[in-house]
């Protein structure tokens, strides 16, 4: 055997062990998620209520009833409410979280005591399960015996905050709850950014005359934007998935007024046994993530090529 | 890359230094609100709580919620408290946690240096599967397990957890290796290092900050996820979230919100730990990556 | 697929510790009771079958009311690895049963006499086919009112008879400035109370009609609008922070006197009897007004799933030992409701719970024991949930009395 062909091999094996290597992680992302996502699709075309059978015989248990799962989805006020709900939380959520992580990340970064200290104070909500910080945000915000209740104590006879009662207003304290979550995280990710900078080109821009404000919004924010991306990925990510929260704070309530479409799937699919209308819901939110993801992630992409 | 430093070169007077620490406050304030909550009413007898206090100190102090949510309370039939569901989660976290970060490094080192056609689809679709909702999933996933005999075991969460969260990994690792240098893969290539020799000499030893970020996010999502694991886990192997559940939710029974709390705090012990002691590399590690393009 | 199946050893490989499924011994039990005195009742259970050697995996799922575990169990089916027995509800129950997922218990049931001793109600949950496919293990009413009888007595106010009687009883309460009705804003505890005031209003022929049968002229009735302003009235009469509010912390309210009633299944007896509050003396229980006849109920039982064609000896030992007198009367005493079956002596029983067994004995036999719409025992999950909405968008405001009926008309027939 020649050395040639040996390092010819040797060449074509280095090429071919990236790809190997890479599709363990492809054909897993291809089944569990592309080939769920398609099975979602075929669901949602079906009648089927606690499950899609197919019994002893091979028999399905079901019917295919073409788009009237989707009919019957449009016609219920519920997902309307849902679809609503989402619009006003993910575009609050993101934009809130994003203001106080980036307020919170500048602040700390002018040489701060105890930046140490305070961080992690930050950052700790993101480790806590909602099953139970719900229960607290629910009695915190509890006029009967949260906030208002101590307000009025303290002698404001007429403070009033009883947002998480009234229907108008419930799904603000939802948002405030998840900002509360995740800005903290939030902030980490602009604190790196800040941090990567390149100090030299701000000092030059000082000696310029440059105020401070400018040198913020001229400067060091255009910089920040694969922070953003990372940010509007994680919160987008977080929006969507929202239900523990909504579960343990408001139940979906006061009455539905903060149902939102993954508590609207969740309670379609296996509490009321309408398996078919729930994946039809479960699609409506994937073609709803998809052309938002879509297009953004193509741009970013595209730009650091 | 850029060096971790807490320098600026941006000045504030002495005004604006107090409002910085003011405002910096307030926001501690907010954070903590809950968690004030959650430890004063875990330290309080149940009728004190039911009573209406539930802003204020205890006024009679007890630990025995914390001591019940351990060791005695009620999760299952029997009065084990959530300590046996602690290993459970630890048996399954720890692997997920490694499988899906290698996974992750791997593949952030071939989609940014060992490109080739239709890599930034492939990152797509990657990315993409994050947002999946895992609501969805439920039932076919159920089928898999069950064809691959994975159903009801630690293994089986253990395949869930690293498929699910193999896409952010992925994300982590190409930002941070999309900053290193390609030129020292291209020299170790033409020295004759092999694809795995470089990952190991060269890439992997500076991934430390990145690692402490993936590690953390990986972790505390899974240590959290609460669906899957109720799902997929027999009743002994499940996680401490599915016992800590179990512990505080019950529809027609009485419900010991101290000891719910109590026991709320003890399950999230291990994240808040990593977040205090990783904290530090935390930013650092976000810096020196995910956050760069 | 060979990588994935790589990834899967090597995933097995480190997750050594993996837990072996059900022995053929045992049985696996999957159910949400995990607060204390349930679990603890339920141990009974465990402990009886370990007397006759067989083991118990416990597999508890709380939340939601059961939802949480009945979406385990899909996942559990679909992986083919069902559980032996699954605590579940009314409709829940038929949804498998008819799906030939259950297990036929019917020679047991022959040889135990079960059809003679359930009341009928009941086994209309608990049969599908004439096959029983599962075992009932009590019956939880659901119309009760519970009272802090200082509070009444302070304001002379008697039991209520009739809805007139409960109106005035709540004006002197609202008059002295107490709290009339604790009540926790959720779906749930609404459609409670919904429950009890339709099958006060209309009467038992109405709630039949409209609850059972589905019919849209009664569901659309002058009746139906009058039962909705009653809710107004009790919407009235509950304290400003009632939405969201736990059923347990509307009945401390009860308890430490802030409130006059709550209208709760007899579940609520035990946070009275946990607070050291003694029936009778501290706190009454008596059918909500109008309804005393009637008993509306939602029934605990575990449905046995299919093994593989025949029920397991283990399998058949469980069933008979949750119908057995012994458990029924030990596990009720203690869960707050009353045992499935009519025939076992409840001397060991508080005074509400023995009410509870004479009310629903009485009722049984005069055909006034009716499945609870809120708790799906009257119409199944769809129906029971579009029923939710509208009494919960009514009671807090989103409709009035006469929109709510017609919505109501609306949503029952697009989820029926």
């Amino acid at each position: 055997m020649s050395t040639a062909a040996e390092a010819d091999f040797k060449t074509r094996l280095q090429n071919w062990i990236p790809k190997l290597v890479l599709s363990p992680s492809l054909t897993m992302v291809l089944i569990f998620v592309y080939g769920f996502i398609l099975f979602t699709v075929y669901v949602s075309f079906t009648d089927s209520r606690i499950l899609p059978f197919v019994d002893k015989d091979g028999q399905r248990t079901f019917d295919l009833i073409g788009l009237a799962n989707y009919e019957k989805l449009f016609k219920l006020s519920h997902w309307e409410i849902a679809l609503t709900n989402m619009a006003v939380f993910a575009g609050l959520y993101i934009v809130v979280c994003t203001l106080i992580g980036l307020t919170l990340a500048i602040l700390l970064d002018q040489k701060i005591r105890g930046e140490g200290f305070l961080r992690p104070l930050y950052l700790y909500p993101m480790a806590l399960s909602f099953i139970v910080t719900g229960t607290a945000w629910k009695w915190f915000l509890d006029p009967g015996i949260g906030l208002e209740n101590i307000v009025q104590a303290w002698g404001w006879e007429n403070f009033e905050f009883d947002w998480i009662k009234n229907r108008d207003f419930a799904i603000y304290t939802v948002v405030l709850a998840a900002v509360w979550q995740t800005s903290g995280f939030v902030m980490a990710m602009f604190l790196a950014g800040l941090r990567g900078i390149d100090n030299e080109i701000l000092k030059a821009a000082q000696m310029d005359g440059a105020s401070n404000w400018n040198l913020y919004r001229r400067i060091i924010i255009p910089q920040l934007r694969p922070a953003f991306l990372s940010a509007f990925v994680i919160l987008a990510h977080l929006a969507i998935k929202t239900f523990d929260l909504v579960i343990a704070m408001t139940g979906g309530g006061p009455g539905r007024a903060t149902e939102l479409p993954a508590t609207f799937m969740y309670s379609y699919t296996f509490s009321r046994n309408q398996m078919g209308i729930g994946a039809s819901s479960a699609v409506i939110m994937l073609i709803t993530i998809a052309a938002i993801m879509i297009p953004y992630l193509c741009a970013e992409l595209k730009e650091k090529k | 890359m850029a060096v971790a430093s807490s320098d600026t070169a941006i000045r504030t007077g002495r005004f604006n230094r107090t409002l910085i620490y003011v405002v910096l406050l307030l926001f501690v304030l907010f954070y903590m609100l809950p968690l004030y909550i959650m430890v004063v009413n875990s330290m309080k007898p149940l009728s004190e709580i039911t009573g209406g206090g539930m802003m204020s100190l205890p006024s009679a102090f007890t630990l025995e919620p914390w001591a019940k949510a351990w060791s005695t309370a009620q999760v299952g039939v029997e009065p084990t408290g959530l300590r046996p569901y602690f290993w459970n989660s630890i048996s399954m976290v720890v692997p997920a946690v490694a499988i899906s970060t290698v996974l992750g490094a791997l593949n952030g080192y071939i989609l940014t240096k060992w490109r080739f056609r239709g890599d930034t689809i492939l990152f797509g679709l990657m990315l993409f599967s994050c947002f999946i909702p895992f609501q969805i999933v439920l039932i076919p996933m159920a089928a898999i397990l069950g064809i691959l005999g994975l159903s009801g075991t630690t293994a089986g969460l253990v395949l869930v957890h690293v498929v699910y969260g193999v896409g952010f990994s992925t994300l982590y690792f190409r930002n941070y290796y999309a900053a290193f240098p390609t030129e020292l893969v291209r020299a170790a290539q033409i020295d004759g290092a092999g694809f795995f020799q470089i990952f190991w000499r060269i890439l992997l030893p500076s991934s430390g900050p990145i690692i402490v970020v993936c590690v953390i996010w990986q972790f505390t999502n899974i240590w959290n996820d609460f669906l899957f694991g109720a799902s997929f886990a027999s009743g002994d192997g499940a996680p401490m979230t599915v016992a800590l559940n179990n512990l505080v939710q019950s529809s027609t029974g009485v419900k010991e919100y101290n000891v719910h709390f109590a026991g709320a705090i003890l399950a999230a012990m291990p994240t808040l730990l990593v977040y205090i002691v990783a904290g530090r590399y935390f930013v650092r590690g976000l810096m020196a990556g995910s956050v760069k393009g | 697929m060979n990588n994935v199946i790589r990834t899967l050893k090597l995933t097995s490989a480190i997750a050594a510790f993996s837990v072996t499924a059900a022995h053929a011994e045992d049985v696996e039990v999957l159910h949400w009771w995990t607060s204390g005195g349930e679990a603890a009742a339920l141990n009974v259970l465990k402990q009886d079958l370990e007397t006759q050697g067989i083991g118990w995996q416990d597999m508890p799922v709380a939340g939601g009311g059961g939802t949480e575990a009945m979406t385990v169990l899909r996942a559990r089916v679909t992986a083919g690895d069902p559980p032996t027995a699954v605590q579940a509800l009314g409709f829940d129950i038929l949804d498998w049963g008819n799906q030939g997922a259950l297990a036929n218990l019917n020679d047991l049931a022959a040889q135990e006499g079960w059809d003679e001793v359930v009341p009928e109600a009941l086994q209309f949950f608990a049969k599908v086919d004439d096959k029983w496919i599962s075992a009932p293990v009590n019956v939880h009413s659901t119309n009760w009112v519970w009272a802090n009888k200082s509070v009444l007595d302070a304001n002379g106010i008697a039991v209520p008879e009739t809805w007139e009687d409960f109106v005035a009883a709540v004006e002197a309460l609202k008059a002295a400035g107490i709290t009339p009705i604790a009540h926790g804003g959720q779906a749930w505890q609404d459609a409670t109370v919904f429950d009890a005031v339709a099958m006060s209003t209309g009467g038992p022929e109405f709630y039949k009609a409209a609850f059972i049968d589905l019919d849209e002229e009664t569901l659309g009735s002058d009746t139906m609008k009058e039962a909705f302003d009653r809710m107004a009235f009790i919407r009235d009469n509950v304290d400003d922070n009632f939405s969201g509010r736990d059923w347990n912390l509307a009945t401390a309210m009860v308890i430490n006197g802030e409130a006059g009633f709550q209208m709760m299944g007899d579940w609520a007896k035990g946070e009275f009897l946990n607070a050291g509050k003694v029936p009778g003396e501290d706190f009454l229980c008596f059918r909500f007004p109008g309804t005393q006849d009637q008993v509306t109920f939602n029934a605990d039982q575990f449905m046995m799933f299919d093994q593989g064609g025949a029920v397991s000896e283990e399998q058949a030992a469980l069933a008979s030992a949750i119908l057995s007198p012994s458990f029924q009367i030990a596990f009720n005493k203690v869960k707050g409701s009353v045992p499935a079956r009519t025939d076992v002596d409840g001397s060991e029983l508080d005074a509400c719970g023995q009410q509870g067994m004479k009310d629903l004995a009485a009722a049984a036999s005069s055909g006034n024991l009716f499945g609870s719409m809120a708790h799906g025992h009257a119409a199944p999950a769809s129906v029971k949930n579009a029923v939710y909405d509208v009494v919960t968008a009514h009671f807090n405001g989103e409709y009035d009395s006469e929109t709510a009926v017609l919505e109501l008309v609306d949503a029952v027939s697009i989820a029926k």
